[in-house]
Parts: C-alpha cells; sequence; structure tokens
C-alpha cells in the first residue's frame, strides 16, 4: 500500500471532497443502511441487552484500572505458554521486531490477517523496506492493497467500494500480485469472493509467517482471540510456522470467563450477526497444532497518552466493532478517509487526538469538531464509551493548547465576546437592541421570507455566508422576549 | 411551587414567540411562571466548542438567575441537557467549590417542557387546538441526552385537530450540532437537506420539536428550497386554542412577530 | 530502560490518579433473559440460519447419515481419535498443509454446541484433530452430540479449557465485504455440515 494518511487535510476539507462523490454517498449510505438495520434486528433479540453493555464496560474497566498488573501477569502466562514476548514503545519499535523475526526465518512476505494495529503502526510500508512483501489476506484488505487504496473503516474498509469498482480493481491489479483474477469475473460479490479465494490459496499454503493482531488477550491464561468472518484469519494463525501477533496494550481481558459478554457483544455489534463464522483461540504453542513459534508484541504507541486523560482513557474500552461508524450521520455522508485515519468515525474523532495528543497538528485536532454531538455512537456503543462526553472534552485541550496564542483566532474572539455579553443581561440587552434594529433592516428590505412569512436572510457574504450559503437565516425580531416581558410586564398590560 | 422560565438565549433574541407561547401554556394550566431577568445564556455554545473558561461566568449568571426556583422550566431539550449534565464540568474547572455545589442543587430542577408538562404537572391533554397535518422530529439531545421519550408525542397526540404523521428516520440528526453547523457547514447541509426531504416526504404542513435552533437549520434549508412547509415549536403548537389564537401571533400562519 | 519498563511505567504514572482499593468487583454477565425452550431445537435452528446444512439423528443412524453427508467420490480425511467409521476415509498423519488442500471433506467431532447463537466449537482433541484439519479442506461434516449443546454463550466459556487451542465456528466461511452483503464460502470451507446426534 503506498496511499497514506500523512498529509491529509483537516476534516471540514477533506469532507467537503467527500461530500461531492455522489458514488461514494450512494455506496456508504447503502452500506451502512444495511448494517444498521442487521444490527438493530440482532441487538433486540436480546432482552438483556443494556445490561450486558454494563458488564461489557465493566470489565474493560476492571482491565484497564489495573492494567500494569494485568500486562505482567499476561506476559508470564504467554511465557509460560512457549510464546515469546516483546514490548513496543511506538511503532518504530514494533515495525522492527517482526521485521526482525521475518528476516531471521528468511521470509520474503508475510501474510496477513485484518488488523488495525499492524495498520495504525504502518507495518506493511515498514515491512516493504526491507524487502519483505506482507500481502493482505482480508476480502476488503485485499481490495484495499491491490486497489491501492486507503481503508475507510473499521470492519469493511472497502465500504466506499461498490462491486463494479471491486471487479475492476480485481481484473486489473490481480494478476501484478499472484494468481490474476479469472477472465470471465462478474460483479457479482460470490464470484469475487470466489476469486479472492483462488487467489489468496497459494499465498497461504507456502506462507512461513503470518502476522496477526488480537481482539481481545486474556491475561490470567495467556490467550489470544481473534474473530473473523471469512476463514483468512485462521489460515494465518494455523499454517504457517511462525506467527507473531501485534497486540494494543488495551486489548487485555483480565479473565477467561470476562471473553464470554465481549463474544456476545462484539458480533451483535460489529457485522450485526449473533456470532461471526470463525473465532480462534490459542494460549502460546500447541505441540503439533499451528505455529511452533508465537511471538506476541506488546504495543504502547500512545495507549499510555490516552490512559493518562481521566475524562479520554474510557476510549481504551474500544472493541473495534465499529457500530459507532454505522450509526453516525457524519460518517455516513462523508466516509472513512476524511478522518485522515485508520481509526474513521466518531471512535477516530476521539482516539486518533487521544493518541496524538492535542494542539500539535491541524489535521488531528479538527477531530474531535467532526461531530454534531448528536449521541448516536454512545447509544450503540458495547461498551458503553461516552462519546460525546470525551468529544466536548477534548475540544476543551484543543482550545487550551491555544490559550497562550499571541494572535487569537476569530473563533476565540468571538466566544471571548459572547462571554462577555452572556455574562450580565444587561449587556445582553443592548446587544438584542442592536440584533432588532439588524432584523428591522433585513424585514424592511430583504425580499427573502420563510413560510409563514417572516422575513429571512437569503445568502449573505462574509461570516455569514458559512450558514446562509444554503439556509436562510430568520431575520431578528424587532423585540426579544426580555424586551415584551418587560415592557408588557410578563404580558400583563 | 415558584417555577422560572429558562427561556434560553436563542429564543430570547430570535424566538421570543416560543418564550410567549410557554407563558401563554402554561398560566392557561394554572402555573404563575416568572422570567427572572438576570438570565441570559445555558453556556452551551462555549462549552461545546471547548471554551471552558469562558463558559465559567455565564454559569455563575446562570446560577444567580435559577437558584431559589422549585422548578425551571425551558423550552429547549438541549439547553436543559447542559444544565444537567455539563453545568459539573464548568464549575469543576472553575475550582469554586460554591459553584460546584450550586450547580449540583439548581441543575437537576431544570426540566424541558414536555418533561415539565407531563411529569411535573401530570397533564397531556393542554387543551389545545391546531388543525393542520404536523411532523415531529425528535432533537438528539431531547432524545438522546434527557431521555424525553414519548412525551412530546403524547403532548401532541392529545392536540385536537392535529393530525400526527410520521417523520421517516426520525431519530437521525438534523446535522445543527451547534457550532458544527459553522465549522463543518457542508456536512451540517448534507444532513439537514436529508432531513428536510423526510420531511417533505410527510407532506406535513408543520414541522415540530423543541428545540428552535434546530428547527432554524432544518427550516433555513427547506426555506431555501421553497418546500411550503413551515417549523414551529412544540410550545406554540400546545399553546394554541380555538378561542386564543391571538397570542402568540405566530398561530395558525398569520407570520410570527418582527 | 527497556521498552518494557518504561511501558509499565507509563501505564503507573498514568494511573495514579485511580484508586484501586475500592473496586468492586466486575458484576457477573446477565444470563439469557429469553424464556428457556429445547436446546437442541433452537440449536438447529439458529445453525441453518448461517445457511448451513444441519439434521438430527439417532446413534444407530449417524454411521449412514454421515456417509450421505460427504461428497460422492471424494477424498476424506478424519483425525485421529474420531471414533465413527468412516469407510476409505485417511486418518491425519501430519498431512502438510498442500496434501489437506487434495482433499475434499472432512469430519470431526466437536467439544461444544451453543444453541442461543448456533456456534460449534472445537478444541482439537483427538477426535476433532488439529487446527488445519477442519480449515482446509472445502467440506467440513462435524458431528455434534445432543447432550453437548449448552444453551448460551456463558455455559460454553465455563466449559472450554483455554490451555486448549479453540476454533468457535458459525456457519460456514462468509464475508460481507462487498457492499454489506453477506456471501457465503472464502477461505473457510464453503460446505458446513452438522449432524446432531441423539445419544
Amino acid at each position: 500500500m503506498s496511499a497514506t494518511f500523512v498529509g491529509m487535510p483537516a476534516f471540514p476539507e477533506a469532507a467537503r471532497a467527500a461530500l461531492a462523490d455522489p458514488q461514494l454517498r450512494h455506496n456508504l449510505a447503502h452500506a451502512t443502511d444495511t448494517i444498521r438495520r442487521k444490527r438493530a434486528s440482532v441487538v433486540a433479540e436480546i432482552p438483556e441487552w443494556e445490561e450486558l453493555r454494563l458488564v461489557g464496560a465493566a470489565v474493560k474497566d476492571s482491565a484497564l484500572r489495573s492494567l500494569d498488573t494485568h500486562l505482567v501477569e499476561l506476559e508470564e502466562r504467554l511465557v509460560a505458554n512457549g510464546a515469546v514476548v516483546h514490548w513496543a514503545r511506538d511503532a518504530a519499535e514494533a515495525c522492527a521486531i517482526v521485521a526482525e523475526v521475518a528476516t531471521r526465518h528468511s521470509a520474503e512476505e508475510v501474510v496477513k490477517v485484518k488488523s488495525m494495529v499492524t495498520q495504525e503502526i504502518g507495518l506493511n510500508e515498514a515491512l516493504a523496506a526491507q524487502g519483505i512483501a506482507a500481502w493482505e489476506t482480508d476480502l476488503a484488505e485485499l481490495i484495499v492493497q491491490l486497489g491501492d487504496d486507503l481503508p475507510s473503516h473499521i470492519l469493511v474498509p472497502a465500504i466506499h467500494r461498490n462491486r463494479a469498482e471491486i471487479r475492476e480493481i480485481f481484473r486489473t491489479k490481480m494478476a501484478a500480485a499472484g494468481r490474476p483474477a479469472p477472465d470471465d469475473l462478474t460483479d457479482d460479490p460470490a464470484a469475487l469472493a470466489g476469486a479472492a479465494r483462488e487467489h489468496l490459496r497459494e499465498k497461504f499454503l507456502r506462507a512461513k509467517v503470518a502476522v496477526s493482531g488480537a481482539n481481545f488477550a486474556v491475561a490470567e491464561t495467556g490467550t489470544l482471540v481473534v474473530v473473523e468472518s471469512e476463514g483468512n484469519g485462521r489460515m494465518c494463525l494455523t499454517l504457517p510456522d511462525v506467527l507473531v501477533s501485534v497486540v494494543g496494550i488495551e486489548k487485555v481481558l483480565p479473565t477467561w470467563e470476562s471473553l464470554d459478554p465481549m463474544m456476545r457483544l462484539l458480533p451483535r455489534s460489529s457485522t450485526g450477526e449473533r456470532m461471526n463464522p470463525y473465532t480462534s483461540t490459542w494460549s502460546g504453542v500447541t505441540p503439533g497444532d499451528g505455529p511452533q513459534e508465537v511471538h506476541v508484541v506488546l504495543l504502547d504507541n500512545g495507549r499510555t497518552n490516552a490512559l493518562a486523560d481521566d475524562v479520554g482513557r474510557q476510549a481504551l474500552r474500544c472493541i473495534r466493532c465499529s457500530a459507532c461508524l454505522n450509526v453516525c450521520p457524519v460518517y455516513e455522508r462523508t466516509g472513512g478517509h476524511a478522518y485522515g485515519s485508520v481509526y474513521p468515525g466518531p471512535i477516530g474523532a476521539i482516539l486518533n487526538p487521544l493518541l496524538k495528543g492535542t494542539g500539535v497538528d491541524e489535521q488531528t485536532d479538527s477531530l474531535p469538531y467532526a461531530s454534531s454531538l448528536c449521541g448516536a455512537c454512545f447509544e450503540a456503543c458495547p461498551v458503553r464509551i461516552d462519546i460525546p462526553e470525551v468529544l466536548v472534552h477534548l475540544r476543551t485541550k484543543v482550545v487550551d493548547s491555544h490559550r497562550g496564542d499571541r494572535v487569537l483566532k476569530p473563533e476565540a474572539v468571538a466566544m471571548k465576546a459572547a462571554a462577555f455579553a452572556f455574562s450580565d443581561a444587561r449587556r445582553l440587552a443592548l446587544a438584542e437592541r442592536a440584533s432588532g434594529l439588524a432584523g428591522r433592516v433585513i424585514g424592511r428590505w430583504g425580499k427573502t421570507r420563510l413560510p409563514g412569512g417572516r422575513p429571512a436572510a437569503g445568502r449573505i457574504p462574509g461570516p455569514g455566508a458559512a450558514w446562509t450559503s444554503a439556509r436562510d437565516m430568520p431575520a431578528p425580531p424587532k423585540e426579544s422576549f426580555r424586551a415584551w416581558w418587560k415592557r408588557t410586564s410578563g404580558g400583563r398590560s | 411551587m415558584r417555577v422560572a422560565l429558562m427561556v434560553t438565549c436563542v429564543n430570547d433574541a430570535m424566538f421570543p414567540d416560543t418564550g410567549k407561547a410557554v407563558v401563554t401554556l402554561l398560566r392557561r394550566l394554572g402555573v404563575d411562571v416568572e422570567f427572572p431577568e438576570a438570565q441570559t445564556c445555558c453556556s452551551q455554545p462555549m462549552v461545546n466548542t471547548g471554551y471552558l473558561d469562558e463558559a465559567v461566568p455565564v454559569v455563575r449568571t446562570w446560577v444567580e438567575a435559577f437558584s431559589g426556583y422549585d422548578a425551571v422550566v425551558t423550552p429547549s431539550g438541549s439547553c436543559a441537557g447542559t444544565c444537567r449534565h455539563q453545568h459539573g464540568i464548568v464549575a469543576r474547572r472553575s475550582g469554586d467549590a460554591g459553584l460546584v455545589e450550586a450547580v449540583a442543587q439548581t441543575g437537576p430542577r431544570v426540566h424541558e417542557l414536555s418533561e415539565f408538562l407531563v411529569d411535573v404537572l401530570g397533564v397531556t391533554d393542554v387543551g389545545a387546538y391546531f388543525p393542520h397535518q404536523v411532523t415531529y422530529h425528535p432533537t438528539c439531545h431531547s432524545l438522546r441526552m434527557l431521555g424525553v421519550g414519548d412525551r412530546p408525542r403524547r403532548l401532541l397526540e392529545a392536540v385536537r385537530g392535529l393530525r400526527l404523521v410520521d417523520l421517516p428516520s426520525a431519530a437521525e440528526c438534523c446535522g445543527f450540532g451547534g457550532t458544527f453547523a459553522m465549522k463543518n457547514a457542508d456536512t451540517s447541509v448534507a444532513m439537514g437537506s436529508d432531513k428536510a426531504r423526510h420531511v417533505r416526504e410527510t407532506g406535513a404542513e408543520v414541522l415540530v420539536a423543541g428545540d428552535n435552533s434546530c428547527l432554524m437549520h432544518i427550516g433555513g434549508v427547506l426555506s431555501r428550497q421553497q418546500a411550503g412547509v413551515r417549523v414551529m415549536h412544540l410550545a406554540e403548537i400546545l399553546a394554541a386554542t380555538e378561542t386564543d389564537t391571538t397570542e402568540p401571533s405566530a398561530m395558525l400562519g398569520k407570520g410570527v412577530a418582527t | 530502560m527497556s521498552a518494557r519498563d518504561e511501558i509499565l511505567g507509563r501505564v503507573r504514572a498514568a494511573l495514579a490518579d485511580v484508586d484501586t482499593s475500592a473496586d468492586v468487583a466486575v458484576p457477573a454477565a446477565p444470563r439469557s433473559a429469553a424464556p428457556p425452550g429445547d436446546v437442541v431445537e433452537l440449536f438447529l435452528e439458529r445453525v441453518a440460519d448461517y445457511r448451513a446444512v444441519v439434521e438430527r439423528c439417532s446413534v444407530a443412524d449417524l454411521v449412514e447419515r454421515v456417509r450421505a453427508a460427504l461428497p460422492e467420490g471424494g477424498r476424506v480425511v478424519v483425525p485421529p481419535g474420531l471414533e465413527i467409521e468412516i469407510v476409505g476415509a485417511v486418518a491425519d498423519d501430519h498431512l502438510s498443509a498442500a496434501e489437506l488442500d487434495a482433499v475434499d471433506a472432512v469430519v470431526t467431532a466437536a467439544r461444544v454446541g451453543i444453541a442461543e447463537t448456533g456456534t460449534i466449537v472445537l478444541d482439537h482433541q483427538p477426535d476433532q484433530g488439529r487446527r488445519a484439519l477442519s480449515l482446509v479442506p472445502d467440506h467440513h461434516v462435524c458431528v455434534v452430540r445432543a447432550d453437548q449443546i449448552v444453551p448460551d454463550v456463558p455455559d460454553a466459556v465455563t466449559m472450554l479449557d483455554p490451555s486448549r487451542p479453540q476454533t468457535w465456528i458459525s456457519g460456514p466461511s462468509a464475508t460481507s465485504d462487498i457492499e454489506l452483503d453477506r456471501v457465503e464460502g472464502v477461505h473457510g470451507p464453503r460446505v458446513l455440515h452438522v449432524i446432531v446426534v441423539d445419544p
């Protein structure tokens, strides 16, 4: 994958381009509508759903609140089970560890299970720089990789592509990566999936080294868990001799029992199924079964920054189900690329600033504002991450990071002015008198009327354009409520 | 019971008829509502844009205006939400234990209008008459932050003459979102135009909601489209009766006071 | 400082404000609030929902049912500890991945069946074989004893031994990666045939 999120513009500008793409808008509306219906129907089957969400949140919180203890326990158990445990402070360290393992086995290629964390650390690019090809084996990741594209969804990275576009990518790009697509390939999803099966099978059968992430890492037993659909995960976790799993430190679950609520919450929230087709669990090395050399890389890469934020740390509960993306009205219209990260949507709008820090770059700082705070994400989140709360909190951090600026942004000036007016009712009354005068002018000279007859401002230039380019704006009334109350003694005179 | 009207800054400056409708309605139901003239704004624009320091004096002003009342009623779901769920954040930021205590005392006494009518006064039939086809948009903060549930619907269903039609995808955000409407104007309008499309699909004459800021946005889109659908606050419909359609003057297509 | 010590140090610093001494135990996950029914019937229904082939038979009929479930004339592999007689089947003896790829079907037992979700769990004991065995062949016939079926996920988690590798299987391999349209059959077995046998 040579495409990159580096250098993406801030959200409003990136969103503008996406909003103007009719194919993208249509693909997203169709896909998110489908998945929302599926989720709603399987969630409705579970009367104890809300109680289960509370337990899911409590399980992850208990893991995070004693994370150091659990990590040490996880390491001990993994080592006892025959795994090699590595620790990586950042992306570069994690990539170097994986590359070192592959190089030691003289592997020129690795097969990969779909994993958010390896995208986060840019593993494919790092391995390519060492001459090692990393093959994505999840269907959607394959589509993205072959199309030299970027993922736009956590669960369905090629959600922005429709079947016709996918057929074209397979037809033109598969041959260069291995077995070509059949000549008679149609855009039937089953035929496309069949082409991916044929294309990847030779890679699975010859691969010596596989790379995965993990959905959960059970501290008590040293068990990793991968939740998937297609069986590409099973292929990677089973056939090669060597397996390297890169695991964010927040993936820890305290106990084996705590896997239960997670496995009831995740599939229904994510693919809208009662259970996903395949879940694999393994505890280190099993003699005679699967990889005989097992590595686990425990990754920080900003997670401890998020953990240090007392409001934001709840984001580390995230189990990457993507329910928040599917219900988000902003995501539905802009798609994932506008967020400029492998973590798009509402969770991305909080996770990226928490991992990378606020006040560092404009693109990251724009993300907490990429939300109308409608709260649909919180309602859908299986581990009850209060995303709107964290968004508002991060907005505060963004603003606070600019408090020392010598030149204030116009927005900061406006907010200071508003605070001044709103701190004293007499000042506000004066401001309202001025706006009432403006209203008279609009009423007298403007031609725009709202349905019902109220005068309004149509398109106006300057700062008002952001509102009025597509929306009429009611003219301020001649008299504010407070002036009316005073004049009429509350309507009694 | 001493009841204060928190009219909200948007209604005060832009939609005074909504405030008048609340007064009319509550008096008809026997509540002698007061208007604390020291009130300004709930601080939501500052809080939700990240300007917590700027919100502190606004919340102080709010506390001074509303402490001492048994109930504060407001025709805005999102402002009620700010008072109940966000004032604590602002107060903690101030480092003033007195302010923390004050918002903890007064915040829970704030009721959105439909909550006040149904939960505090115990009425759903407020004696209103409004012979029009209406569709209802449950604004996000009313729906999800406050959880007003079906209260507004029950109030509307009891209005004589009113034909309530379901709004498709009603629970989806209209795209207003406070400063989101300006900072991400393109996305906001994309959401607003879909909401407007759903409103037009209903064939309703009037779109009603419990928040004028959301209505200003959807109504602005509908107006630009010449859709011929007007927007009205829930309070204005509930205030209308067979005999009293003159106050507020917004009733029945006579045009809003200007 | 090693990466390990530095990360653990950062974690401890990040949690400096957290007092876990008063933490209460995580509440037990709720049991299904759905009314209990016939778990075996529910299991059959839920497995079928994934477009797997599913049937129920008696012990006496099992061998014949398994034979009928296998592709005619196909090469069949079985785990070394499978206690069902299948004429012509090859017992797995460290077959390579390529050799497994040349096999048409596999027959295995299972460890647990989960009724609520229609899930079969293999823990890869000798009657189920190593993980690759039930993965590479395109046709998986899985025999589940009726008394192995439990109502819901928590029952299964309690019974399962995490030190064993496990594969939870819910229907045939599938993907929703194209327009979120579910398609059965990608890399795992494209046919899953479940036979529930009454003791």
